[in-house]
């Protein structure tokens, strides 16, 4: 009664939880791609996708990948052994439980008409699956909690995934555990099958039974004579060895029995069998009724991941199916964390503590930006500086054990995140080399407002950029400024500028304009100057700094060996930090 | 003669074929490659938001070599200078190496300097040899004339990079008329290409990029040839996006330098990508002689190149 209730709720809860979740990948808008696709679109697109892909030569492709990278999970493999190990056996051994044990009544028993859980080889295959899951999650805690990766961050769900599985795993060996030495539950066996009546007959078998299958009985114990042991073998033969194999063959569950074996008259006298029993029940259900909404959700996801991005193609596909495609992507990250720990710039969070930088947290984010809730602007400031800083080295995407296209997902959230019309200061570095690459694919004036907005709300700090004629006091110079120029100890050679202009003369940006200081404000020799008089917002307010390109002419020409190249660099960083500062606040 | 290679990030992603053809020249002249996993971004992007970060990226490429006793080659010019100036700074300034040992040590590694930071074109100069190269050159061009890039990261500040002479640079000419081509003069050889504004500033970084292919056009010079991945994509993919958008009728197409080199070593159009350049270098193959040149006496090296301007 109770496990058909239990196990009725739990189903209903996950075929909710799945119908729910599967209507996210329609319903769910990512970034400037799905802006303007309504779902009815999405479902139609996804039906005519999946089918012209079934009747093409793709269905090849998608065998393969399937066997590969679903089943043998090779992908994971390629990238560390240990970690594929660790899965294979969690998901190897628990799928291999799920089918011989779980289901018994519906698969085992029908293909073995003389299946016995207790019989083996049954028997030992529970255990023997069992204990490859449990080795499977004996990697998965070592690996997140004594190995330390660099930037591996586990969190809430990571702890779930590990815990559910283990709570069913281990609740379950010590249940086999208990069972072996519960007395009562040899009672109820023998009043059922043996029929036996006689009472030397009764404690021959139970003699039998404590010396030989782990039974501890509180009015029988050892050393036994031969001759009972004798008559309970062949009692034994008569009426239970059909259904029982040597319980060492069950090896982990014995191991629990002689374990608990001092304590086995307690454990039965507190029912402990039929607690453990609910225990590992109902860990079974919440895992089942909670799968749609925890990371477990992978096992569905991750597979139709690999397989659609092994047929899709960015330039093919219909936007429809790219924009479903980005939102099922999102259930199937398994927060493995091979992404952060491959990504190029995920070095950049030792130092700029925002955790959005890390791929396999920005997912985190763009999950929570995809479901449309609502974010604060300092939350949405964060996700845009962590997407944005990214040198679109493709490198996750490669590693992806699940195949999801990221580079994607990063620049298709990037453009939306750049039009809610925050600054991104970051798109005034060459971190934009590959977003010019690809303005084609862009709206005009969506490609260039964010560099603009940048640029203005540097400028916006400025007050001196704005009022040009105004007379400056040339004492107190702003000494804390000139000091704080020493972030790569060339910075402060600005002193000794002697302003003959060589600088300005050879720079080619300079060189590019008809009247430069119109494009461009301070020119490179005037903002030395500027540095010089501790006059920051000239210094902080240029053009110049932003559209210097780095070429180093300035700084090798230089007459008195002030490094002006480093200087411009400098003053872009506090430039940021200045304005950062201020918008905080 | 073994090197850690260090590809950064746009070779993998966007310029296949310098990587591919990089590999096969080095391998034809036995230059031993070891690829190091690890490897991160070599900061240059973030240098103009974040010096700290700029430096921590590029130390800890250092230290991952260091670890392994490896010298650094690097195909890209950019990644060059980010790798040797922080290499200086590491070196140079105590307080800076402390505070950024004291990050790296979290996962196990340090640098303490000892590595040397070398450009491809400074291993096959240097370490292989002009003489090395010729040697193994099956083929050499007639007639071609190249002009060569030198890109600015390579050359300036050149107290810290130690490439060649910045004003009178002659490495890469040499390199290139090892092949038998030309190496012609031309006005801004040694400017930039115009890619660290890519992006920020697509007008002036055009403007740059247009005047630099004017200039190699006027010199007569039938290609560009760059060893840099950003100088690369410059002339050649946003060269292609402006010729229809500004209606610019000069065209000159971009080649790789172990592409160019590649071939007189009989390495195969396919494994040096030429069909993967965005402006076709499809002529250039029609250059090819099988006559082998007789070494020249005269130094190849040409004398009196300055700036512009």
């Amino acid at each position: 009664m109770f496990f058909d209730v239990a196990l009725y709720i739990s189903l209903v809860i996950f075929a909710f939880g799945l119908s729910y979740k599967i209507s996210t990948w329609f319903r769910h808008k990512i970034g400037i791609l799905a802006r303007e696709i309504p779902t009815s679109k999405r479902v139609s697109a996804a039906f005519k996708g999946i089918l012209l892909t079934l009747f093409s030569a793709k269905i090849l492709t998608l065998v393969r990948v399937f066997v590969l990278d679903v089943v043998l999970q090779i992908r994971v493999l390629r990238e560390d052994f240990l970690r594929w190990l660790m899965h294979m056996c969690i998901w190897g051994g628990f799928m291999l439980l799920l089918l011989m044990h779980a289901l018994e009544s519906l698969i085992t028993s029908r293909l073995f008409p003389d299946y016995y859980s207790t019989v083996n080889p049954f028997m030992f295959l529970r255990d023997l699956f069992g204990a490859i899951v449990i080795l499977g999650i004996l990697i998965a805690v070592y690996r997140r909690f004594i190995l330390k990766v660099p930037r591996l961050i586990t969190n809430a769900m990571d702890h779930y995934a590990i815990v559910i599985v283990a709570v069913i795993m281990i609740s379950g060996v010590i249940l086999e555990g208990a069972k072996i030495v519960s007395y009562s539950i040899y009672q109820q066996m023998v009043e059922e099958y043996s029929g036996l009546e006689d009472k030397q007959e009764l404690r021959s078998l139970e003699a039998y039974w404590v010396e030989e299958f782990g039974v501890v009985s509180p009015a029988v114990r050892g050393p036994f004579d031969a001759d009972t042991l004798e008559q309970g073998k062949e009692l034994h033969e008569m009426s239970c060895v059909e259904c029982h194999s040597r319980p060492q063959w069950a090896f982990t569950g014995y191991g629990v029995a002689k374990i608990v074996g001092p304590a086995a008259l307690w454990l039965d006298r507190v029912t402990m069998p039929t607690i453990l029993w609910y225990i590992h029940i109902l860990a079974c259900f919440i895992g089942l009724a909670y799968l749609p909404f925890s990371k477990m959700f992978h096992i569905f996801a991750s597979p139709l991941s690999l397989l659609a991005n092994a047929v899709m193609d960015g330039e093919k596909s219909a936007p429809a199916n790219t924009a479903t495609r980005q939102a099922m992507e999102l259930d199937a990250c398994t927060h493995c964390g091979t992404c952060t720990v491959r990504c190029s710039v995920g070095v950049a969070f030792e130092e700029i503590p925002n955790a959005n930088i890390l791929p396999s947290e920005k997912i985190a984010s763009i999950k929570a930006l995809a479901s449309g809730k609502e974010l604060s602007e300092e939350d949405l400031r964060i996700i845009q500086e962590g997407v944005y800083l990214c040198t679109n080295c493709y490198r996750c995407t490669v590693v992806c054990p699940v195949g999801i296209n990221l580079q994607d997902l990063w620049f298709n959230v990037r453009e939306a995140l750049l039009q809610k019309g925050y600054p991104e200061f970051l798109a005034l570095s060459p971190l934009s080399f590959y977003r010019g690459l690809m303005k084609e694919d862009l709206v005009q004036r969506d490609y260039g407002e964010p560099l603009i907005r940048a640029r203005e709300a540097i400028v916006a700090e400025c007050d001196l950029m704005r009022g040009r004629d105004k007379v400056l006091p040339l004492t107190p110079a702003n000494r804390g400024f000139q000091s704080g120029l020493s972030l790569s100890a060339q910075a402060n050679t600005f002193s000794v500028c002697f302003g003959c202009e060589t600088c300005t003369t050879v720079c080619p940006v300079v060189g590019n304009y008809e009247n430069p200081k119109e494009v461009l404000g301070m020119l490179p020799h005037q903002i030395m100057h500027a540095c010089g008089l501790g006059v920051r917002d000239l210094a902080f307010g240029s053009n110049m700094l932003w559209d210097c390109i780095t070429c180093y002419q300035c700084q090798e020409q230089c007459p008195q060996g002030v490094s002006v190249t480093d200087v411009l660099y400098e003053l872009k960083n506090l430039a940021v930090k200045n304005v950062k500062e201020k918008m905080s606040q | 003669m073994e090197f850690a290679l260090f590809l950064g990030c746009t070779i993998p992603a966007r310029l296949n074929q310098y990587e591919s053809s990089s590999r096969a020249v080095l391998g034809k002249l036995g230059v031993g490659i070891v690829d190091i996993r690890e490897f991160n971004c070599c900061g240059y992007p973030l240098r103009n938001i974040s010096f700290k970060t700029f430096v921590l990226s590029s130390a800890r490429n250092l230290a991952l070599a260091a670890k392994k006793n490896l010298n650094v080659m690097t195909p890209c010019k950019c990644c060059y200078g980010s790798l040797k100036k922080v290499d200086h700074l590491m070196k140079e300034n105590g307080s800076l190496r402390k505070e950024i040992n004291t990050t790296l040590e979290r996962e196990g590694l340090k640098y303490e300097g000892g590595i040397e930071v070398k450009h491809l074109l400074s291993v096959l100069y240097h370490e292989v040899g002009i003489e090395s190269i010729r040697e193994k050159m099956g083929k050499n061009y007639e007639g071609l004339k190249i002009a060569t890039h030198y890109g600015c990261h390579v050359l300036r500040p050149s107290k810290v990079v130690e490439f060649d002479d910045p004003v009178a640079p002659t490495i890469f000419d040499q390199l290139v008329e090892v092949t038998g081509a030309e190496s012609v003069d031309w006005a801004t050889k040694l400017d930039c290409c115009g890619a660290p504004v890519w992006g920020i500033n697509d007008e002036l970084s055009m403007d740059l990029t247009e005047r630099k292919l004017r200039d190699g056009s006027k010199s007569g010079a039938h290609y560009l040839c760059s060893a840099c991945p950003y100088c690369h994509v410059q002339f050649d993919t946003v060269q292609k996006s402006f010729l229809s958008q500004r209606g610019t009728e000069t065209r000159l197409p971009p080649i790789l330098y172990p592409q160019l080199l590649g071939l007189t070593m009989g390495i195969d159009g396919e494994t040096l990508g030429l069909e993967m350049n965005q402006v076709s270098i499809d002529g250039i193959e029609g250059f090819l002689s099988d006559k082998r040149l007789a070494v020249s006496d005269e130094p190849s090296a040409e004398s009196g190149e300055t700036t512009a301007d």
